[in-house]
């Protein structure tokens, strides 16, 4: 599979962004011992700008995932490495990486178990503050409110009184309050509904725009990652097929794994659709 | 399949040297304390070290322990040292009334605990009521209390059963059954209410699952879900509640042999114990271990039989 | 990475609601009665025990001649006196003391060696997990009363040992418990947060996992006292206990050996016991419910249900009567439907007695050969909807309405719904691999559920079903037919779910969000499968969906639904292409935001 990584399946951004932005290269994941050994990301390199988002596309076991949590030192990383800001971070032990977590955050796909039940949204807030001894977290987590486009009085509240969509905002605060330059969003706006799916899309772009935050956008709908990426990596059982523009991966893609999973989004206007489908039954009768 | 028997079957060895062998260095631990509890209180130093001698407890614990497993498996277990009889041979007269009232308490156990934790399961209502009232009493009211409260009942102000002994089924069939009617009962209200509410919770879950709505849409009876499809899937975790309380029940055998005074091992051993006799204490500990490890592998490849995820882990 | 779409959690409407807070778990313990009356009780016998030294009216081992056997409320014994003269009151007091204390050391022992050892092995996973397992279910699987007696041959009777060492033998339980909760709470995504914020180890587990942990363990630590004053009393009862010293077990075993004579000293010690226990066990529950919230969950009285349905019977029938009068032209074809749903309602009774709506009156018509599409966000009902035509809502939903089905009213006829149900009408799950059973294989289910609707021979019905399989997509049906469904992959069971449902020749299928767990393009298939079955069969169809896009690619008809009513309904040309009502149009404009545009070069 490291064959294939040439450069046109690498996600690697035009220019040089090493130094400031994340660079990963060969990156290899496994879970299980010995025989139960399974590699889950087999050779991934990618590299994202600062201020720039990353699309990530892949079905369900494409190790996409896995690579957003091997970011966070979440997953047990078997080879390659991962660099931010020039500097090595690919296994560091969690008290060197408390530094880091300044500069690297995440907002969950499932809004539901990603806020503790127990706790306020103000504690919610705090937490990273007081780890990064920021001394005056409650103005901070008035300005993130405000940010969010939550209320002020939402800070004495716990997450079960907010919805689905509240409650990505509140991860969303969470994940900026160190003021991080990369933010891994894992699948952000699966679990909402459409309307709140529009527009917490909407407060992702509008914070990057005032932040200046990079992205890892993972989604499994191709659409969605179009909708908030510069550019977009399609990932298949562990490994980049194609990388590109945003534009011409979700439009003009060249590889025909991405072209089978553009096809087989379906559009909502029968006749279109109908195209479509008759469309994407040639490309499997052709063969792919 | 095998697999599972053969890995099961290796862990109940293993549990059951670990077990033996702590519990022989537990007891043998005190050598001279022992030989003076034969000799008798009043004897001489001298003599309590000829009787550690004699008996062999001088040698290092390990060789004793060895010794008495290679008699274990010739079917010697030493002798009492009190009456001098074969502990084997006093196992074989104590043990058969404890596996009677055992296996006779199991059975009950299971049936009625079934029929009432599925009905409250299933149906709701008064087998529902019913078993949460029984629930809290069986959690409440230890069995010998229990016992204790029937023999008032049942012996003293009506004298209906026997409150004390015990007759073999060889002599008479019915006054066997009247000498274990009242110890079982003392023992089912507990059992039964622990087993048939861990029953309903575990049928409970599963009528909750998705495929019960999906096998209802498909227009199978109520009747065929419940008996095929909810208690197979319901009987792994029922299992695990037997086995547990198989082994619940043997403690519960052992106190209620002494309320209503009856020739078992939990007389046995307790007597034993108080006095001194090593062997004896030694011997019952042996066979409890045999009859939960058997217990606990039969559990286990029923386990594996019903669900055929197990049968791969 | 388990499921692309997390259950879009779906038309929650029996998620019950979590209190607010949370902390006024103390409060609402308080407004228990029983809760409060166990306190009480508790407290009062631990108040007696430790007045014991100041308050006894003789010394626990004091004999007087004419208090033998004396009976209760003899003067200076007011509980009478045991057989050999002493004052039981007194030694009552004395015992309390004991048997508490006893108590109190199992229940420290226990926590100490549990609750770590639990937080270790969840927290940890690996190894330590395997070892901590392994030693816990040995611990578990001793027979502990012989151990006790095995242990008194070395210790002779020794009170804090042998309770420690009981302590010890009921670790397990509270193993299994925390290990539990923490295996729950560590793979929740706030501990993965706080790990990505940085917090140590040691500060996630102060912070986020001991507070999982505390209710259960509480609630435990009331069962285990419970059990540890029947198991003290019970060692001593056995004689293994100390007879110089009174407590609750040794005052029972002297007074059962004198039971003929003075029945009297049985009954207190054991009152005290089964009283003390009984408390334990009441609180252990006022306390689950208490910390619990939402663990039970309320069902009305018969009467009070009976009371709410017929309101809203009353309610849908007097709906439907008014749209009689007021013929709606839309409905003239109403005659020709496979299935036409009038007023439909959905209730879910309250605690307080009253009824949440969550369908308010739908109509719905299903033509033969026509699939409708039911669109709608979470929470808008049309899952309920969808299941209160086949009668698959949870027993405590109130229904109220009219749907029939060839001339038939199968919600006031529940025997023609079951008549239906399987038959005529058949459903597809949303979720592929918990909706088949785990414990059978793909091919004995398929048999049973046909064999259940049609008299078939087992041979018969399995040569049916895997000529379907081979129709519905299965490769090598007879090697599938074999397999046990955590063996194949959720394209896969949803095939097979699909298949159980056709197997019955139906003219309806309810499918329930078909699609929405797949990849996107194993939907595509699953869709040209139905797209199929539908021509080939004629079949009507009922397609729940959140997405436009299956909507198009499949419906021939759409209806969109918002809080439990029907908004818009129409051909899918008209409503897609040119929505009129706003809330339509805003669903439609989402959508088109994570749409792709045309293919631009040429396939």
């Amino acid at each position: 599979m490291a064959e294939t990584v040439s450069d046109h399946t690498t996600a690697t951004g035009p220019g040089a962004v090493s130094d400031s932005g994340l660079q990963v290269t060969d990156l290899r994941v496994a879970y299980g011992r010995r025989r139960g050994r399974v590699e889950v990301v087999k050779g991934v390199s990618l590299a994202i700008a600062p201020g720039e988002t990353l699309g990530m596309v892949g079905e369900s076991g494409s190790g996409k995932t896995t690579i957003g949590r091997a970011l966070l030192g979440l997953a047990p990383v078997a080879g390659g490495t991962i660099t931010f800001r020039g500097q090595d971070i690919t296994s560091l032990p969690r008290s060197r990486r408390r530094a880091l977590a300044r500069d690297i955050q995440v907002v969950f796909q499932d809004p539901y178990s990603s806020l503790n039940p127990s706790m306020t949204i103000e504690d919610i807030l705090v937490e990273p503050l007081r780890v990064a001894g920021v001394a005056d977290g409650r103005t901070r987590v008035r300005e993130l409110l405000e940010q969010v486009g939550l209320p002020d009085d939402a800070g004495e509240r716990y997450p079960n009184e907010f919805s689905g969509g509240q409650r990505q905002r509140i991860a969303i605060a969470r994940a900026l309050a160190l003021r991080p330059g990369l933010i891994i969003c894992d699948e952000p706006t699966s679990a909402l509904d459409l309307t709140t799916q529009a527009k917490v899309l909407g407060l992702l772009r509008r914070i990057q725009r005032e932040t200046g935050a990079a992205y890892l956008f993972i989604s499994h709908d191709l659409g969605v990652v179009r909708e908030v990426s510069d550019r977009i990596a399609v990932l298949r059982e562990g490994a980049i097929v194609e990388t590109g523009d945003s534009e011409q991966v979700s439009l003009r893609p060249a590889h025909p794994y991405t072209r089978r999973l553009q096809l087989a989004t379906p559009v909502p206007d029968p006749d279109v659709q109908a195209r479509r489908r008759q469309r994407r039954r040639e490309l499997m009768e052709a063969g792919a | 399949m095998v697999n599972v028997i053969v890995m099961r079957l290796l862990r109940a060895t293993a549990v059951f040297f670990v077990v033996t062998f702590v519990t022989f260095a537990i007891v043998y631990a005190k050598p001279a304390a022992i030989a003076r509890n034969v000799v008798g209180i009043s004897a001489t130093d001298a003599a309590v070290q000829a009787e550690v001698t004699e008996l062999g407890l001088d040698r290092p614990l390990l060789e004793q322990y060895r010794h008495w497993l290679a008699g274990l498996f010739q079917g010697d277990l030493g002798q009492s040292f009190f009456t001098g009889q074969p502990v084997l041979t006093t196992l074989g007269i104590r043990f058969p009334v404890t596996l009677a009232l055992m296996l006779l308490s199991l059975v009950l156990t299971v049936v009625l605990s079934v029929l009432i934790g599925v009905a409250s399961a299933v149906r709701g209502g008064w087998p529902d009521r019913l078993l949460q009232i029984l629930s809290v009493v069986g959690a409440a009211v230890p069995s010998f209390i229990m016992a204790i409260g029937l023999v008032f009942a049942f012996s003293i102000a009506i004298p209906l059963f026997p409150a004390t002994g015990y007759v073999s089924p060889d002599v008479s069939l019915g006054d066997w059954a009247a000498s274990v009617t009242l110890p079982v009962a003392a023992i089912l209200v507990g059992s039964v209410a622990s087993a048939a509410a861990q029953f309903r919770g575990a049928v409970k879950e599963v009528l909750e699952r998705d495929f019960v709505r999906t096998l209802r849409a498909r227009g199978m009876s109520e009747r065929a879900i419940v008996y095929r499809h909810v208690l197979r899937n319901a009987g792994g975790p029922a299992l695990t509640v037997l086995s547990l309380l198989t082994i619940g029940l043997l403690g519960g055998v052992v106190i209620i042999e002494q309320v209503f005074a009856l020739p078992g091992m939990g007389a046995l051993v307790a007597g034993a114990a108080s006095q001194g006799d090593v062997p004896v204490v030694m011997g019952c500990v042996a066979v409890t271990v045999v009859l939960v490890s058997v217990v606990n592998l039969l559990t286990d490849v029923l386990i594996a039989v019903l669900n055929p995820k197990a049968r791969v882990s | 990475m388990t499921a692309e779409l997390p259950a879009a959690p779906g038309d929650t409407v029996g998620r019950p609601a979590a209190p607010r807070g949370r902390r006024d778990w103390v409060g609402r313990l308080l407004r228990n009665p029983m809760a409060v009356a166990c306190m009480v009780f508790l407290l009062a016998t631990v108040l007696f025990g430790l007045a014991g030294p100041w308050l006894a009216p003789h010394p626990p081992g004091a004999t007087q001649l004419d208090a033998v056997n004396a009976r209760p409320f003899t003067p200076g014994h007011l509980l009478g006196g045991d057989g050999s003269g002493r004052d039981i009151l007194s030694r009552l007091m004395w015992g309390t003391q004991r048997t508490l204390f006893a108590c109190v050391i199992i229940l420290c022992s226990a926590v100490i060696v549990g609750v770590p050892a639990g937080l270790v092995a969840g927290y940890r996973g690996g190894a330590a997990d395997s070892l901590i397992n392994w030693v816990s279910d040995l611990v578990m699987t001793l027979p502990g009363i012989v151990l006790l007696i095995a242990l008194y041959t070395l210790t002779g009777p020794n009170l804090v040992l042998a309770m420690a060492v009981f302590g010890v033998l009921v670790a397990p339980s509270y193993v299994r418990l925390v290990r539990g909760v923490v295996l729950g709470v560590r793979s929740e995504l706030y501990v993965d947060a706080a790990k990505a914020v940085g917090l140590s180890d040691a500060r996630i587990i102060g912070r986020h996992i001991l507070w999982a942990v505390r209710a259960p363990v509480i609630i435990q630590s009331s069962f285990v006292l419970g059990a540890g004053i029947a198991i003290q009393a019970a060692v001593d009862f056995l004689g293994l206990g100390d007879p110089s010293k009174a407590s609750w077990g040794v005052m029972l075993q002297e007074s059962f050996a004198n039971i003929y004579t003075n029945g009297w000293s049985v009954v207190w010690p054991a009152t005290l016991i089964t009283w003390t226990s009984l408390a334990l066990v009441l609180l252990g529950n006022a306390l689950r419910d208490a910390l619990q919230v939402g663990a039970s969950r309320h069902t009305l009285p018969r009467r009070a249900r009976q009371r709410l349905a017929a309101l809203l019977a009353e309610k849908a029938g007097a709906e439907l009567a008014e749209e009689a009068a007021t013929e709606r032209p839309e409905r003239a074809a109403a005659g020709e439907a496979l299935l036409s749903v009038r007023g439909v309602r959905v209730a879910y009774p309250s605690t307080d007695g009253s009824a949440a709506e969550v369908v308010q009156g739908v109509d719905l018509d299903v033509r033969k050969g026509e699939i409708r599409g039911l669109v709608g966000e979470s929470g808008s009902g049309k899952t309920q909807t969808a299941c209160s035509v086949l009668g698959l809502l949870s027993p405590q939903a109130l229904v109220g309405g009219s749907v029939v089905f060839d001339g038939e009213d199968l919600i006031a006829d529940p025997a023609a719904q079951a008549r239906a149900r399987g038959r005529r009408i058949a459903y597809i799950p949303q979720e592929p691999m918990t909706n088949l059973d785990p414990c059978f294989t793909v091919g004995a289910q398929l048999v049973y559920g046909l064999r259940a609707v049609r008299r078939l021979g087992r041979q018969e019905a399995r040569h049916e079903l895997l000529a379907l399989l081979a129709r519905v997509g299965i490769k090598e049906p007879e090697h599938v037919f074999g397999l046990y469904p955590h063996e194949i992959s959720g394209g896969m069971a949803q095939r097979v779910l699909i298949c159980g449902a056709i197997a019955a020749d139906p003219d309806l299928i309810i499918a329930d969000e078909p699609t929405t767990a797949l990849d996107v393009r194993v939907q595509a298939e699953v869709l040209d499968l139905l797209r199929e079955l539908r021509d080939e069969r004629g079949l009507g169809m009922i397609l729940v969906t959140h997405n436009f896009g299956v909507v198009a690619d499949l419906c021939d008809a759409v209806s969109v639904m918002r809080d439990g009513r029907i908004v818009e309904s129409g051909d899918v040309r008209t409503v897609l292409r040119d929505p009129r009502h706003p809330y339509t149009q805003e669903l439609l404009s989402s959508t088109r935001v994570v749409d792709l545009a045309e293919v631009a070069t040429d396939g």
